[in-house]
């Protein structure tokens, strides 16, 4: 479908959420006052491993307004361990440490309170004796034998190995003329919402209700927080009108939401918990991926890229949820938009005493983009081609797709050289050389980076299956219910939160679109978990594809139904009605036509001029699964992962002051393809606020520990977040190569931006420091860490 | 403790702990859920409200200090129910903001750039937005809402000119 077919899709409308926002009226967490609601504050534990050897409750509960002070001896008696991803029996997880606690921030003792406050004060009271026990930070370490291990029972710290071999791998390394091996480390970042995570719960004795209210952004969070209860799913209510204030992946509070259900449950009150900052990057359990890479790469002395060996090792934390997946997702991108005809990639996933980590936006591409991406630009240097004549060199071409890549999955659509050729239109390559050299020439150190990268998107979870046989999941999917009412107002469901993507607006455009009628007037609502349909959520980039599938396919049966009765009502063939804006004529007699108003009339009130056997009403529900779903890994490790592959190329200036090491951004163009841009709005916000994420990740956050296992990065004084002074101006070049496999062409569009600048910008700094003789591959490249390295080189 | 302060133009007294921030007093006394509690140590400025025309972050202020101000909120900006201020329409028409977290705090801090510098240029707002940090939207579109804003309420007085 080209744009010109479009209504809606694809134009400059405002997003509906949007007005609520402005107001100060979105529905946040924090916002939902129960009466009579208890706050909860933590304890948490002050080494980086210990035995818990006591714990004196008594002057916490003489202080007034203090309820409850639960531990994690009674709360383990009391639930069952939270899920994990992998088979790990002897890793179990608890909202609290029960008899050890495993990382410095560990909450071990909830205090509950008439108010936050009092739960502060009395959870200060609150006396622990502790047996300070061996720990282990780093990743290599924890591998090794001998070191302290993170969980005894399970007997090393080694939660995941797995080597996956596509193709002829070691055919190919023979074969290749040039070889070289570089190390590429991701550092422990994370997404950090502003607003941190918070979940309230209440419980119904009389209904046997559980209600929750949460910042929620999770697959299947009403049957895990119902499993670890041990109370049936239908005893619990999570409600999805709750706007979610930001979360790209990691607000997954489930060890608060069992918590905090225990809690309302015991004592029979509601509860609430709110992490404050320092709660919600210690002991929230929100790190993201801290990953070291291994690569090889085999080229002939075109630069052409024949095969790669992937070592990825990934520093989980203490505890383990879903995070050793994001280990997994990169497979079905393991090339990115390169034809490397063989990879051998081993997935390695080891706990150590750090905060336990959870989903950050990519899933684990991000780290994985940027091993690829200096790989290709440390191929160029060693064959002194220039990096983007490499990258050229190696692009799938457009008359390629569909693309089956070693690892089993097919890329839908994409044309690279085109995208990476309107961005040079816009921005004279050779000019940016020169405007670099003359930096140089100046005394800065100046540099170019260039990225291009692949954002799966329409998130399935076949990686699941990849590194545990145990898991047959082979799809994930996404509802939308239909419903025109007896007066003919349009109300249209979907089944999960949002946390700033626009999909009440994804929704009205779709089916606003379908239907020929303003999208604005299509209501959009969110029904409580007992009364939805099945949603993946909005995870692996797919609410576009699939919500938007969802909403599609509900209004095109609305649209048929609608058809079929006026065909019947006005006496012709189905194939000669034609549905027109609500309205269906004859394609013979067009003046012979029934409107919207008479043909929900029928429906709803006139059986006798139905079809015969036809429901009355207008309600339609529609699950839609993943294209290309339904199949599950094959006995080598292949499988068809995410459907959908939007592009992206990064095209970064970057100048570092010499002496002080400080970079600053000064281009910054990307070109960008997600097919049809159902909101263009969104979309523009989304790359941006992606790459500004980027930004953050490659120079500026890091949750850093010291040598005791101290989180040092613990306010926002430490851990910085790119402020409007750090993020530049960045100009967007659209491209659009609609998906074969979408109902509109599109592709997912949340996570570009962030997959690929801290690649782009890692290659900048690597060019800029060139001439030093320095190259540096460890995220985040620091102003500290580049001032030393500078000023080394110089010294020399 | 007894204070008496305005809020939103209504003048009110209340008995509160003295430790009460600000924000909590704004949230949990007046129940103005627009002020957001983002980092509680003064760096995010989600808790941005304005203390006599200024753009101060209401987690840093105790209640008490804000004893004879007059308090401005996101509630106290927007014109009715339903209604957008020109400020705030114009963060609709650029979208900037995503989740909506911070922005009713950056709403109020433009409100407090625009009423002292009616035609600011980029780099103006880009100083006076930088200590409200925004996590989704990288800060282009706000940049555009703001300067949208100001040119829009530049017009807003200027005489029609006659079409030829």
């Amino acid at each position: 479908m080209s744009e010109h077919q479009f209504r809606f899709v694809a134009s400059d409308r405002r997003v509906r959420e949007d007005r609520r926002f402005v107001a100060g009226k979105g529905n946040f967490v924090a916002d939902v006052d129960l009466p009579g609601a208890l706050h909860v504050a933590l304890v948490t534990c002050p080494h980086a491993a210990a035995r818990i050897t006591s714990i004196d409750k008594r002057a916490a509960l003489k202080i007034p307004g203090v309820h409850y002070v639960l531990d994690g001896a009674e709360l383990a008696a009391g639930t069952d361990v939270l899920i994990a991803g992998l088979d790990t029996p002897n890793v179990p997880r608890r909202p609290l440490a029960f008899e050890v606690a495993r990382y410095s921030g560990e909450w071990v003792v909830a205090v509950v309170a008439e108010t936050r406050a009092q739960a502060e004060d009395a959870a200060e009271a609150i006396e622990i004796d502790y047996e300070p026990l061996p720990f282990v930070l780093d990743a290599e370490k924890a591998m090794e034998k001998g070191s302290p291990l993170v969980h005894e029972a399970h007997g090393s710290n080694v939660l995941l190995d797995k080597t996956f071999v596509w193709g002829e791998v070691e055919k190919d390394f023979a074969a290749s003329p040039r070889k070289l091996a570089l190390r590429v480390k991701w550092g422990r970042s994370s997404t950090v919402p502003i607003e941190t995570f918070g979940v309230v719960a209440r419980w119904d004795s009389w209904r046997d209700i559980l209600d929750v209210w949460a910042s929620i952004q999770m697959p299947r969070y009403a049957e895990q927080i119902a499993a670890a209860l041990k109370i049936p799913a239908t005893s619990v209510r999570v409600h999805y009108d709750v706007d979610v204030g930001g979360s790209y992946g990691v607000k997954r509070g489930i060890k608060h939401s069992v918590l905090v259900g225990y809690l309302a449950r015991r004592l029979g009150a509601p509860v609430r918990l709110i992490e404050d900052r320092l709660e919600n990057m210690r002991g929230g359990d929100a790190h993201g991926p801290e990953r070291l890479f291994d690569v090889e790469v085999a080229f002939d002395n075109d630069g052409i890229v024949r095969s790669m060996k992937l070592r990825a090792l990934e520093n989980l934390g203490a505890y383990a949820g879903r995070s050793p997946f994001q280990l997994g997702k990169p497979i079905g991108a393991i090339v990115g938009p390169y034809k490397i005809k063989s990879v051998e990639y081993r997935a390695l996933a080891v706990v150590t005493n750090k905060t336990t980590q959870d989903a950050v936006r990519g899933f684990g591409q991000g780290p994985t983009n940027l091993a690829l991406e200096r790989a290709m630009d440390e191929i160029a240097n060693k064959l002194k081609l220039d990096r983007l004549e490499v990258r050229r060199r190696n692009l799938i071409h457009r008359d390629e797709f569909p693309y089956l890549i070693p690892s089993g999955t097919t890329y839908d659509s994409g044309d690279y050289e085109t995208v990476i050729a309107k961005v040079l239109a816009d921005t004279n390559y050779d000019e940016l050389i020169k405007e670099r050299d003359r930096l140089r020439t100046d005394g800065k150190l100046a540099g170019i980076g260039i990225a291009a990268c692949l954002e799966p998107s329409g998130g399935n979870a076949t990686f699941e299956a990849l590194l545990n046989p145990k898991i047959t999941t082979s799809t994930f999917m996404d509802s939308c219910r239909l419903n025109v009412d007896g007066n003919g107002t349009i109300t249209a469901t979907m089944h999960t939160t949002s946390s700033g993507q626009g999909h009440e607006t994804l929704v009205g455009t779709v089916i606003g679109e379908v239907l020929q009628v303003d999208p604005d007037v299509v209501r959009v609502t969110r029904p409580d978990s007992l009364n939805s349909l099945p949603s993946g959520t909005p995870v692996g980039s797919r609410m576009a594809i699939m919500l938007g599938g969802a909403a599609f396919h509900a209004a095109q049966k609305l649209k048929a139904k609608l058809t079929a009765i006026a065909a019947h009502d006005l006496g012709i063939p189905l194939e000669r009605a034609v549905y027109e804006q609500g309205n269906v004529y004859d394609r013979d007699k067009p003046a012979n036509r029934r409107t919207w108003a008479e043909l929900v009339g029928i429906a709803y009130r006139n059986m006798h001029r139905m079809p015969a056997g036809m429901e009355p009403g207008l309600a339609f529900s529609h699950i839609y699964p993943v294209p290309t779903g339904g199949t599950l890994p094959t006995a080598d490790g292949r499988v068809q992962m995410y459907p959908c592959f939007s592009f992206e190329f990064h095209l970064v200036l970057l100048s570092i002051d010499p002496d002080l090491g400080t970079p600053e951004i000064l281009r910054y163009r990307v070109g960008h393809d997600c097919g049809t841009q159902i909101n263009p709005k969104i979309v523009r916000g989304m790359t941006m606020g992606g790459i500004a994420h980027g930004i953050g990740a490659a120079l500026y956050e890091e949750f850093a520990y010291n040598d005791e296992g101290q989180l040092i990065a613990q306010s926002f004084m430490d851990y910085l977040l790119p402020s409007s002074h750090e993020v530049p101006a960045v100009k967007i070049i659209d491209h659009e190569t609609p998906s074969p496999l979408t109902v509109l062409g599109q592709k997912g569009s949340g996570e570009s931006g962030y997959l690929g600048a801290p690649a782009a910008i890692a290659n900048a700094v690597n060019d800029a420091l060139k001439p030093l003789g320095i190259t540096i591959n460890t995220l985040p490249l620091k102003v500290s860490k580049l001032g030393d390295l500078i000023a080394e080189a110089r010294g020399k | 403790m007894r204070i008496e302060l305005s809020v939103n133009g209504v003048k009110h007294a209340l008995d509160i702990e003295e430790r009460t921030t600000l924000l909590d007093a704004l949230r949990d006394h007046f129940a103005l859920k627009g002020a957001h509690a983002g980092c509680e140590h003064g760096v995010c400025g989600a808790c941005t409200v304005l203390v006599d025309g200024m753009a101060v972050r209401s987690c840093l202020m105790f209640a008490p200090q804000a004893e004879g101000s007059t308090i401005t909120t996101i509630e106290g900006v927007t014109p009715g129910p339903g209604e957008l201020s020109p400020i705030q329409d114009a963060f609709c028409e650029t979208h900037g903001m995503q989740c909506g977290y911070c922005t009713p705090a950056m709403v109020l801090t433009a409100h407090a750039l625009l009423a002292g510098n009616p035609a600011p240029t980029r780099e103006q707002i880009v100083e006076a937005i930088s200590g409200n940090i925004c996590r989704c939207t990288g800060y282009a579109q706000i940049v555009e809402a703001i300067a949208l804003a100001a040119e829009r309420m530049r017009g807003a007085n200027a005489p029609v000119e006659p079409r030829r």
